[in-house]
């Protein structure tokens, strides 16, 4: 069973590996975008870190509702409301238990990834974050060894699509041999599930 | 790349700052990223607030004062303000007549816009919002996030702020920037790519014997990129595709936009060659603007922007304007 602590742990281990990454996403970003990615998410990570340390919530429901609320207060542009809603939506699908099983999560995240699809009014194939979160949701089934692996393989594989929403969009074909940041950032999240449930 | 910054993670905040000292008649939160007119809320006014990412100056916060906006919200550089940013506006502006949220077609300024709506809305203020999308080098909205909002921002902050500063109430405020919106159309074209802060070296690469076709105002690459063309058959293209959407058949407004390091000399000498072209189709100008106003850091290039005015829109065009960016009549 996952408890808060474990919520908190992943949280940290996130902002960490996109601390790490933030210029890569930054130089994904440049070609299709408009090169701020990285250093959105990152700001974005250290106040969730950062209200993390100060406040704790209470259950893994409260603590991923925080950190959602932290990153659309945080970050602007089009990750903010997103990964924002993702985190939210997650969270209160998982409730006030104060431990929740890997199937909760998963169902959870499942509901989290939808709402952002509604939000974004995006579907997987669009070039967009979905196209790394469907499958690693999908993949948490097996384990979150798995899930890492999936969404990272979902990452790579929205270099050959043309971006259908977003700034990307406004490429047309040209959004086309580019990995979408979002998606990479996505992947990001999953593999710091990884990390702190070995 | 040199600029005159100290550090990326406080060039936003340090403008604040700037504009805050050069502006006594402009309340500047720096903290929270917030310029309201000194005077709001004013009473029995409809208030509107807009916003987006910095790096277009003027836009927005250059365009707060009386006949205009009553706050604007700035983000990081490129990036939407947070919905944070616009509750408080919203909260700092309105009278208890309503706030318009003016909100240009990026998917982040969309979705925090509609986050700030709901949240202000849950704190007592009535929130109405415009969708501003004029850029035609946008074609297919079925492919892409829809059409971006570009220079015809002006015209719809200008129009509005002046029917609001007459005292029209929301619903008639809000469907005065729709008729703006609907009844104008840009083009962009940029001669260089823009250097972010954060990047610090340009965010594509753009040949010295090549320019970009129909680019907008993030420093992100165009539809299509050719030879470098005469200012003369730079405005026969953009003034062409415009038109191939717009048939106006009243007198248009017309901003012809810097995009930050084109000099006015190029500017002005291209403004001639749009009135040129807009003679040749047989449109009339009512008005003509030409400077940098809807910027992109220091890409080089231009935008033009028509708007098909009537009798009311060109008298609230006219009507007095006292912001830093824009100021006439008062």
């Amino acid at each position: 069973m996952l408890d808060a602590a474990f919520f908190v742990r992943w949280m940290t281990a996130a902002a960490a590996v996109i601390d790490r990454e933030a210029d890569r996403l930054t130089e994904l970003d440049s070609p299709i975008g408009d090169a701020d990615h990285g250093r959105n998410m990152q700001r974005g990570f250290a106040a969730v870190v950062t209200m993390l340390e100060t406040e704790p919530p209470a259950t893994p429901g409260a603590v991923l509702t925080a950190a959602g609320r932290q990153l659309i207060s945080s970050v602007g542009g089009a990750s903010g409301p997103l990964y924002g809603t993702l985190l939210r939506r997650t969270g209160k699908t998982l409730g006030e238990a104060p431990q929740v099983s890997a199937a909760e999560l998963r169902s959870a995240l499942a509901a989290g990834v939808t709402a952002v699809g509604q939000l974004g009014g995006s579907a997987p194939g669009d070039k967009t974050m979905l196209d790394a979160l469907t499958p690693g949701v999908a993949a948490l089934a097996d384990s979150f060894d798995a899930a890492a692996v999936a969404s990272q393989e979902g990452a790579l594989a929205t270099v050959p699509m043309q971006a259908r929403k977003g700034r990307a969009s406004y490429l047309g074909e040209r959004s086309i041999g580019h990995q979408d940041p979002g998606a990479t950032s996505s992947a990001l999240l999953f593999a710091a599930l990884a990390e702190v449930a070995k | 790349m040199k600029m005159l910054i100290n550090v990326a993670e406080t060039v936003v905040t340090d403008a604040l700052r700037g504009m805050a000292a050069a502006h006594p008649e402009l309340v500047v939160d720096a903290e929270n990223r917030v310029i309201v007119r000194r005077d709001a809320p004013v009473a029995d006014k409809v208030a509107l607030v807009s916003g987006g990412g910095s790096g277009h100056e003027p836009l927005h916060g250059g365009f707060v004062g009386p006949g205009m906006l009553d706050a604007a919200c700035p983000g990081e550089v490129f990036t939407s303000p947070v919905p944070d940013q616009m509750v408080r506006a919203a909260a700092a502006v309105d009278s208890g007549h309503g706030v318009l949220f003016l909100v240009k077609n990026y998917t982040g300024d969309v979705l925090n816009f509609q986050m700030a709506a709901e949240l202000a809305e849950d704190e007592g203020v009535q929130v109405a919002s415009v969708l501003i999308d004029d850029d035609v080098a946008v074609t297919d909205s079925t492919f892409t996030a829809g059409r971006r909002g570009t220079g015809a921002t002006l015209f719809v902050e200008k129009i509005a702020g002046a029917a609001a500063e007459e005292g029209m109430p929301l619903e008639r405020v809000e469907a005065l920037a729709r008729q703006v919106v609907a009844s104008s159309r840009s083009f962009g074209v940029a001669l260089s790519a823009c250097t972010t802060p954060a990047k610090g070296s340009p965010t594509f690469d753009l040949p010295s014997g090549e320019l970009e076709l129909g680019v907008g105002i993030h420093g992100e690459p165009g539809r299509e990129r050719r030879a470098m063309m005469t200012s003369h058959e730079i405005a026969d293209f953009a003034v062409d595709a415009i038109l191939e959407d717009l048939d106006p058949r009243l007198p248009v407004l017309v901003l012809v936009n810097g995009m930050g390091a084109t000099p006015l000399l190029e500017l002005y000498g291209f403004n001639a060659e749009v009135r040129r072209v807009l003679d040749e189709r047989g449109v009339a100008v009512a008005r003509t603007l030409v400077g940098n106003y809807v910027t992109s850091l220091d890409m080089a290039g231009c935008s033009v922007t028509l708007c098909q005015v009537d009798g009311e829109l060109l008298r609230l065009w006219d009507a007095p304007v006292e912001t830093a960016g824009l100021r006439w009549g008062r």
